[in-house]
């Protein structure tokens, strides 16, 4: 874990206020699906670093894909930047999605549905990749406001569901109502998205006695643990904090759903 | 050119050097210590902690601000016993002094954490009466002279380590908060804590935090630091370690310029884990420039 000089390999907006950047940094070595970084603005005026997960990892060729939403200043700096800017990174931070340890010595037809809603899609497309590339099987299911974004290429990972809020494409409302109307059945859920959505997916989960594993997110300072700025509530005694809380920069972002009290 | 001798002393324990951490941005040293050689920073401040586990305030508990963030974590904490058999033996793995900071609803709290921490690997004690984030005790201690002074006196009659009162900002004049923990036998103070603050979400249309006010650190706070902490030295004989805002070696100079004897890293930690370090390095680069042997001779210099 370090902080470090990156450089814009490329960026492209890929749907109104979201894009897509690739970096070239050495950590890409350590990324896996789940993770984040912590990007640093070039204004001394902002302080914090913006977490942002982890889109796609190239190992081989050292190379991280971020997707974000303009949210604020920061993010509104980092859609300005182009190829060849540098960017100061932080990472890489928290624990992704165990894929050896959840499929680990389990049923190779193992089938994972797997969630993405609105700026909570980007993680899941690493992760979809990881799953796939160990013989496992898995649905996507997407759900966006309205306008779609990286959909495309979850096609070649296996099918893909469409939510949109408006109904202007695949089922109208939210992924679970796409999961229903579609019938799809799985092994493990894998999801990342609002809090809202993830509620409902741990409720799902509880219902249908699914393992269901959830990204969280809240507003960070240091990214590192050290602060306890971005803590969610556990349903049993966390071992680091000796209180109900969990760091999510360090303990997750990633949970199994049954632990966390949300 | 001869040895440059950066060793600061507070209450009788020597510092390799004056840079320290400021409470709660460091927790007890683990995290940074992958990022920064803790056996480099003159000691390492603990994030603060009382006698039983605290869960601290609900979440949103940081936003950022121009110059700096609003936090409101609300003293969160595992309790004193984990602190010692967990926190304290990894901290004495290295060549760093420990401070340990304390806080408590009421006195009887805070007497109770200091006498746990009599035989402890502790050097010092810094007594938190002064985080703007829980409801009770706290700066409950902090904002009235009388009570920092009872609080400072019941508080020094069990301690077995010497005692830092951490002041803070949100006083009508700082002088007398430093004199009236001075006059109950504190052996250093430090300060400032946070300022107290607020920031709307104005698409939200609510607070940023979800405890509405947070305590203001960082850049944006550095003059009213400098000033107070200037005030401060002047009023008192005791040391004054001082913070606020320190993103690098200049900032920890105007500090120790302007009578700070040691000072802390905060809320800049976040903004670079290195931050500590380069200060260390950077204190000695500005005593070799201007040929300055011994660090003392700055402190407090501007008169």
């Amino acid at each position: 874990m370090r902080k470090e000089m990156a450089v814009i390999l490329s960026q492209t907006k890929i749907a109104s206020g979201i894009y897509s950047m690739w970096i070239k940094t050495e950590l890409a070595k350590e990324a896996g699906a789940g993770q984040f970084i912590a990007v640093y603005t070039k204004s001394d005026a902002m302080l914090l670093p913006r977490p942002i997960s982890i889109c796609e990892v190239d190992k081989a060729g050292g190379a991280i894909r971020i997707v974000y939403r303009i949210a604020g200043a920061g993010t509104a700096e980092f859609s300005g930047y182009t190829e060849g800017d540098t960017v100061s990174i932080l990472g890489i931070l928290g624990n992704g999605y165990d894929i050896d340890g959840i499929s680990g010595g389990g049923n190779p037809s193992e089938k994972a549905l797997i969630l993405g809603g609105g700026i909570g899609i980007p993680p899941m497309l690493e992760l979809v990749k990881e799953w796939t590339a160990i013989n496992r099987e898995c649905y996507s299911v997407l759900g966006y406001r309205d306008e779609l974004f990286l959909d495309k290429e979850f096609e070649a990972y296996g099918s893909v569901y469409i939510a949109t809020e408006d109904g202007s494409a695949g089922t109208k409302g939210n992924v679970l109502d796409a999961v229903r109307e579609n019938h799809l059945r799985a092994d493990v859920i894998f999801a990342c998205g609002p809090m809202p959505m993830l509620r409902a997916v741990k409720q799902y989960s509880e219902q249908e006695g699914i393992r269901a594993y959830i990204s969280l997110e809240e507003r960070m300072a240091c990214g590192v643990g050290a602060c306890l700025g971005c803590v969610c509530k556990t349903t049993k005694k966390d071992s680091h904090s000796n209180v109900n809380n969990a760091r999510i920069c360090t303990d997750g972002p990633v949970f199994l759903a049954e632990e966390v009290d949300i | 050119m001869s040895e440059i001798n950066t060793k600061v002393t507070i209450a009788g324990v020597e510092l390799k050097n004056p840079v320290m951490t400021a409470s709660g941005t460091f927790g007890s040293g683990m995290e940074y210590g992958q990022f920064v050689d803790l056996n480099k920073i003159g000691a390492v401040v603990t994030k603060g902690v009382s006698n039983v586990p605290w869960e601290g305030n609900p979440t949103p508990r940081v936003a950022e601000v121009y110059g700096g963030m609003l936090n409101a974590i609300g003293l969160q904490n595992p309790g004193v016993d984990v602190l010692c058999e967990r926190d304290l033996p990894f901290l004495q793995r290295y060549d760093t002094r420990v401070v340990v900071n304390v806080c408590g609803k009421t006195t009887e709290d805070y007497v109770e954490v200091v006498e746990r921490l009599g035989d402890e690997p502790v050097d010092l004690l810094e007594i938190n009466v002064s985080c703007p984030n829980v409801k009770e005790g706290a700066i409950a201690f902090g904002q009235r002279a009388e009570a920092l002074y009872e609080i400072t006196k019941a508080v020094k009659a069990k301690a077995k380590q010497p005692i830092i009162m951490k002041l803070s900002p949100n006083v009508t004049d700082i002088t007398e908060m430093a004199k009236a923990a001075e006059a109950a036998g504190a052996d250093a103070v430090s300060l400032i804590n946070t300022i107290t603050g607020m920031k709307i979400d104005i698409h939200r249309r609510t607070f940023a935090l979800a405890n509405k006010t947070g305590g203001l650190s960082g850049p944006a706070i550095k003059p009213v630091a400098v000033r107070m902490v200037y005030q401060a030295a002047h009023a008192v004989k005791i040391p004054v370690i001082g913070m606020g805002g320190i993103a690098s070696a200049a900032d920890a100079i105007e500090f120790i310029l302007a009578g700070a004897s040691a000072v802390a890293v905060g809320a800049m930690n976040f903004h670079n884990p290195y931050t500590t370090e380069e200060i260390v390095q950077g204190i000695e680069a500005y005593m070799r420039k201007y040929g300055v042997t011994d660090l003392c001779e700055l402190v407090g210099v501007v008169e």
